[in-house]
């Protein structure tokens, strides 16, 4: 049986074109689900796999990227979002759907630790190709040491935490880093351009301790081709596989 | 002053570690005025309802408003205000200014467990606040300069307390006539002037004939949708009515007289009705022209210009303007999908160089900066890639800025035609109507004045993204199950407009009190002429309308029936019952007069201004100067504020290769990511040559379009162009001549390359009033151009590749200078603007087409501003280890001169690499046809340039980069 995906929807979300032919790309069955149809129904994720909650701007990200509909997940699915996830169910969320899980506390949902993602230190949108060096913690997924080259498209895509170092060092003890920042050479950089948003540890995404819950800012499901890399697979972005891989090792667990 | 509504005050405020690059940057713009302060923060506040409980107003701003990683709150209660906060400006919108953020704040108090008291509401603002010791009126005064917008927002002090603004006046309800039918043609016009009908005198006694023939007055509303229909944004009634143009030599004797009877007919529709090919689905008669990619799908093309609002609030008017542009490709046959957006703004010079500033005018930096982030906030969230553009920056704009936007969707092939049906429902959806926009198309329609500034603040536009991102989401739905006869957008004149041309054909029954309202206390015809943004009109059959609005409220979008479409050709409103305007669509649609315009064109003698020579250090300094001139400059800087990549297809980038520093000619764009084709998009723009020669600078605009989409892979024999007309005020003669030229070689050009044009917008009065002087901008014609790319694997891009591929210079090099950015450096007059050779070009873009499907070309790149030498080093400027040797003593060109051979900005030419193995049928293919071999790619990391075995000048990328403006 193909992996069964339930892709969230609502005002403001524009990256679901891309991210459903990702994961059909990589086998699965996408069923897509508006917020106002799910919270009148928040049962209905028993019958998936994995819960994607895609990028975009929704509510136009007023009052801060992603929050109103943060609140309106943790408000309407809490409960049956963590039975899903305890019962083996995977939540995954690029750009916004990560701004969302974070505020939403679904990530990196460690106790008493505040994390949030606020506005790049260039202070404005950056849309430019990232590469991602792929941490251990999610090694189940893609090799570790390996680099993923996505685009980063957003605004508010720098982590901060509550208390910087002692923080950063708990998120890596935990496991709870999963991507982060590199350069051409494969070294994890904080800095701009290679860094879009100058994020605490180059951090491009977290993870669950358990693996199976997992965001980041840039967007894997924008890179499924060599036509769409910048230098068209002459090489310096990887030859154009590496974001299908990315997800046929999220639904691996689901596969056949 | 207006009683304000006691508020709470929740304040926040990034953390004091935290950078805040908001309240930096206010600094430097309250330093730049004179104002002598060392710190600054920034803020957002809040205005909550004073009935509200305190633990509520909490819970909502440690809940709601507040991050609680890197902001700390300030709650004051109503009527007190801080000690220990330092001076305070705070920066609000006016009363009735919508606020997106505020009703979305609204919306979610719910959710923290808040509930509003009935009937109230909140409001958000900014505010900037110091320790330093500084007068507060200085401080005030610095602020409302420097930090507002004065047309839409207020500035004050927070020394005392402020409350939320009640709700604009409210307006007389009830039926007014206007008394015409006695009037003498001054009085007329004073009626036109008075009401900003912005109806001429002939307009204004065709009016009044129509009614002593009815025997009755008009009401207003009736003078408003006529003003609204006849507007010049509305009907073009210049471009399309009768002209007389009259060429006169230097010495002002007249040679050439010929006369159009409707120009645009007769120049760029003529073309495409000779041309008439049959893979054009739909031209010049919905809201975009729509155009084959595969045998069941199409794409809409339309660009847009929203130039006065833009020059008010340069943040609304560009983001509207997008809106707009998007508006229109959702209401173009049953709606097509967005898939690409564009953007060219002209605005004046930079820093210093923008001179001394007309009264009411912002600083063109500012206006800059303002639009790009209106695109920008309104593009990246509907989430439509925007691929494709330009900054034009010349004196000529200072006053006047033109900000273009354009959109690209797809559409079923049995989507493209629609029929409004009598005994639909109207059905309005989308946004709510307010002040926004009163008198957007008339306004449109005069020239700008120094008191443009000081209009009603309700009625500059605002844009809610989110809104239209709904209203797209439940189109498409709405659309796969038929659900709807016909549809359009609310554009200029707003609902007038949109039922007006729907019902064009049948007829209209409106009861007006329908449409929702942001507010109350707005007249009828407040209601009906609003602009108010993201609303779509639908001929909704009555047994589909619980299917439709089921959608909507699913989405959580906003659905009322205004009324019914009727079959008695009758315009007929109704306000709570009573009858406000009953008339004949006929007279609505054809009843505007037409007279004869004249058009004149001094032309002057030929000029041939010769190139100095310089040697090759000197060679190395201007083309370091010439990377670094507005026009050539980098604008990477804009196109990665905008989310390009969004939707996945994006497959030939703006910016490209390893680094993205590369500027590409045309974006290629992949609609549906499961199939091969594409569009290849370019525009040209040629106002500098179009000053000296608008008929040649048109020409060369029409021919760079061309080129980009032809250098990106693009057929062009499937290619598309659109006109954009933006003139000044075509009253007079003069600035009418220009443009009748410049329709000419539309005409000329679009049939000689096989090119139909499919849609087009013209924008004229375009002119700045200052006391008793007024000033044109320079003849622009943007050109868009679109063409099918079979194959996206096939989709070229212009960095180079590799080391021992051979270059080759495509198109005749000639040494005319005019309008080209070195002549404009160096500060040669004006001298003679090479035009296309309208035989040989289309003969070009074919082969180089033809070599790109046989995978011939490893690179590809048109030479534009700043000609050979900008090509060659903007092929290596994406690049880290990649070189080229260029050689220009093979360059073809009657001139030895090297400036000659390097800058001028002749059409029709390439520069493409080609792989060493392909160079023989590379050669065959362009036998006939002009090449040169000019160089070679080399693994030196620099651009070499040499003439035969004289070394002229060499540079590594860094230099080539930092000339560009690129911090490498």
């Amino acid at each position: 049986m193909k992996p069964r995906v339930l892709q969230l929807f609502a005002a403001g979300v524009n990256c679901d074109r891309e991210l459903r032919f990702a994961f059909e790309s990589a086998g699965a069955v996408v069923t897509e689900m508006h917020i106002r149809v799910l919270m009148q129904n928040p049962a209905a994720l028993r019958d998936f796999d994995v819960f994607a909650i895609p990028g975009g701007f929704t509510y136009g990200d007023d009052l801060g990227a992603g929050r109103i509909l943060a609140l309106e997940v943790e408000k309407f699915l809490g409960g049956e979002l963590a039975d899903f996830h305890e019962r083996g169910g995977t939540v995954f969320g690029p750009c916004n759907g990560f701004q969302i899980m974070v505020k939403a506390g679904l990530l990196p949902a460690l106790p008493d630790m505040k994390v949030s993602l606020t506005w790049n230190d260039t202070h404005h949108f950056e849309c430019r190709w990232t590469r991602l060096k792929v941490e251990p913690a999610i090694a189940h997924i893609l090799p570790a040491g390996s680099v993923l080259p996505a685009p980063s498209a957003h605004a508010e895509g720098k982590l901060v935490l509550g208390v910087p170092e002692v923080d950063l060092r708990r998120l890596e003890a935990e496991g709870c880093v999963a991507f982060r920042y590199c350069d051409a050479q494969g070294q994890v950089t904080q800095a701009f351009p290679d860094c879009p948003n100058g994020s605490i540890g180059a951090i491009a995404g977290l993870v669950s301790q358990s693996g199976r819950i997992l965001g980041l800012m840039p967007h894997p499901e924008r890179n499924l081709s060599r036509l769409h890399l910048p230098d068209r697979g002459a090489g310096a972005w990887g030859d154009g596989s590496e974001g299908l891989q990315f997800f046929r090792g999220l639904l691996d667990r689901y596969l056949g | 002053m207006e009683t304000q509504i006691d508020a709470w005050r929740v304040e926040l405020e990034l953390r004091i570690d935290r950078p805040d690059p908001v309240g930096d940057s206010a600094l430097s713009a309250l330093q730049a005025r004179g104002l002598s302060l060392k710190s600054l923060r920034s803020g957002r506040g809040y205005l909550l309802p004073a009935d509200l409980p305190e633990a509520d107003v909490a819970l909502a701003a440690n809940r709601l408003f507040a991050d609680a990683v890197t902001e700390s709150i300030r709650i004051l209660a109503p009527g007190t205000t801080s000690d220990d906060a330092g001076l305070q400006v705070v920066v609000r919108r006016m009363a009735g200014v919508s606020d997106p953020e505020a009703a979305s704040a609204e919306r979610s108090l719910p959710l923290v467990g808040v509930q509003l008291p009935q009937g109230s509401t909140l409001e958000t603002y900014r505010f900037f606040r110091t320790s330093d010791a500084v007068d507060s009126a200085d401080f005030l005064k610095a602020a409302t300069r420097a930090l507002a917008n004065p047309v839409i927002e207020e500035v004050s002090l927070a020394e005392s307390a402020f409350g939320i603004h009640p709700h604009p006046g409210t307006r007389r309800g009830e039926r007014v006539e206007v008394a015409i039918r006695e009037l003498s043609d001054s009085q007329l016009l004073e009626v036109s002037v008075g009401m900003s009908l912005a109806l001429t005198v002939d307009e204004m006694q065709a009016i009044r004939d129509f009614y002593l023939q009815a025997d009755r007055e008009p009401t207003d509303v009736e003078l408003e949708t006529l003003a609204q229909t006849w507007s010049e944004h509305c009907k073009h009634k210049t471009l399309t009515g009768p002209v007389r143009l009259r060429i006169s030599n230097a010495a002002g004797e007249i040679t050439e007289e010929r006369t159009y009877s409707n120009l645009l007919k007769e120049t760029v529709f003529a073309a495409t009705e000779q041309l008439d090919k049959e893979w054009c689905w739909s031209v010049f008669k919905d809201n975009a022209g729509v155009i084959e990619l595969t045998p069941d799908n199409g794409v809409a093309i339309k660009v847009e210009t929203h130039n006065h609002p833009s020059a008010l609030d340069p943040y609304g008017g560009a983001g509207t303007g997008i809106g707009g542009v998007i508006r229109d490709i959702l209401g173009t046959g049953l709606g097509a999908r967005p898939f690409a957006a564009t953007d060219v703004f002209c605005v004046g010079l930079s820093g210093d160089d923008a001179g001394d500033l007309p009264p009411g005018t912002m600083h063109p930096d500012r206006i800059l900066d303002g639009v790009i982030a209106g695109v920008r906030d309104y593009g990246n969230r509907m989430g439509i890639p925007t691929v494709c553009g330009t900054v034009i920056r010349h004196p000529g704009y200072t006053a006047n800025p033109l900000v273009f936007a354009g959109c690209i969707g797809e559409i079923p092939r049995d989507c493209v035609d629609k029929e409004t049906m009598p005994g639909d429902h109207i059905v309005a959806i989308g946004g709510r109507t307010g002040r926004d926009g009163i008198h957007g198309a008339t306004f449109s329609s005069e020239a700008l004045h120094e008191e443009s500034e000081t209009l009603d603040a309700a009625s500059v536009q605002i844009g809610d993204p989110i809104t239209e991102k709904k209203v797209l989401d439940v189109m498409m739905i709405a659309r796969d199950q038929r659900l709807y006869s016909a549809t359009t957008d609310c554009g200029a004149g707003g609902f007038s407009s949109a039922v007006g041309e729907m019902g064009e054909e049948c007829g209209a029954d409106v009861e007006l009190s329908q449409a929702p309202l942001k507010y109350p206390g707005l007249s009828y015809w407040e209601i009906w002429i609003s602009e108010a943004q993201e609303r779509m009109v639908f001929s909704i059959p009555p047994d589909k309308l619980a299917a439709f609005q089921t959608i909507c409220d699913e989405h959580e979008v906003e659905c009322c029936v205004l009324g019914k479409f009727t079959d008695d050709h009758m315009l007929r409103l109704t306000w709570h019952g009573e009858e406000v305007a009953n008339m004949p669509m006929e007279f609505l649609h054809g009843g505007v007069p037409q007279p004869l315009r004249e058009a004149t064109w001094q032309r002057p003698d030929p000029l041939s201004t010769p190139w100095p020579q310089l040697n090759g250090d000197a060679i190395a300094d201007l083309l370091i100067q010439v990377l670094g001139h507005p026009q050539v400059a980098t604008k990477e800087w804009v196109v990665r504020q905008y989310d390009h990549e969004v939707q996945g297809g994006t497959v030939v980038k703006p910016y490209q290769g390893e680094t993205g520093h590369t500027p590409g000619d045309g974006s290629v764009i992949q609609p549906s990511l499961s199939r091969p084709e594409g569009v290849a998009l370019g525009c040209g723009i040629a106002p500098r040559p179009s000053e000296i020669d608008p008929y040649a600078g048109t020409a060369c605009a029409i021919d760079e379009a061309m080129r980009n989409v032809v250098a990106a892979g693009g057929n062009p024999d499937r290619c598309a162009i659109l006109d954009n007309f933006c003139w000044g005020d075509c009253r007079k003669p003069d600035r009418f001549g220009s443009l009748v030229l410049a329709a000419e070689a539309c005409l000329d050009v679009a049939l000689a390359y096989g090119t139909p044009f499919v849609s087009g917008k013209d924008s004229l009065n375009n002119e700045y009033r200052v006391g008793d002087q007024e000033k044109a901008i320079p003849p622009t014609l943007l050109c868009t151009a679109m063409a099918v790319v079979k194959d996206c694997a096939k989709a070229l891009d212009a960095p180079v590749r590799k080391p021992g591929n051979r270059l080759a210079l495509i198109g005749h090099t000639t040494p005319d200078g005019g309008g080209s950015v070195a002549s404009d450096l160096l500060g040669l007059p004006d001298s003679t603007v090479p035009r296309p050779d309208l035989a040989e070009a289309p003969s070009v873009f074919r082969a180089i087409y033809a070599a790109s499907q046989a995978c011939e070309m490893a690179s590809c790149h048109d030479l534009s501003e700043g000609g050979l030498a900008v090509a060659a080093a903007e092929m290596l400027l994406g690049t880290t280890r990649l070189g080229i040797d260029l050689d220009l003593s093979q360059v073809p060109c009657t001139s030895t001169n090297h400036l000659a051979r390097l800058f001028t900005e002749g059409p029709t030419r390439f520069l493409v690499e080609v792989s060493a193995d392909q160079v023989d049928s590379f050669a065959q293919r362009f036998a006939d046809l002009p090449i040169a071999w000019v160089g070679e790619v080399t693994d030196s990391a620099s651009l070499l340039l040499r003439s035969g075995d004289l070394p002229l000048a060499a540079f590594d990328i860094p230099t080539l980069l930092r000339a560009n403006g690129t911090s490498a």
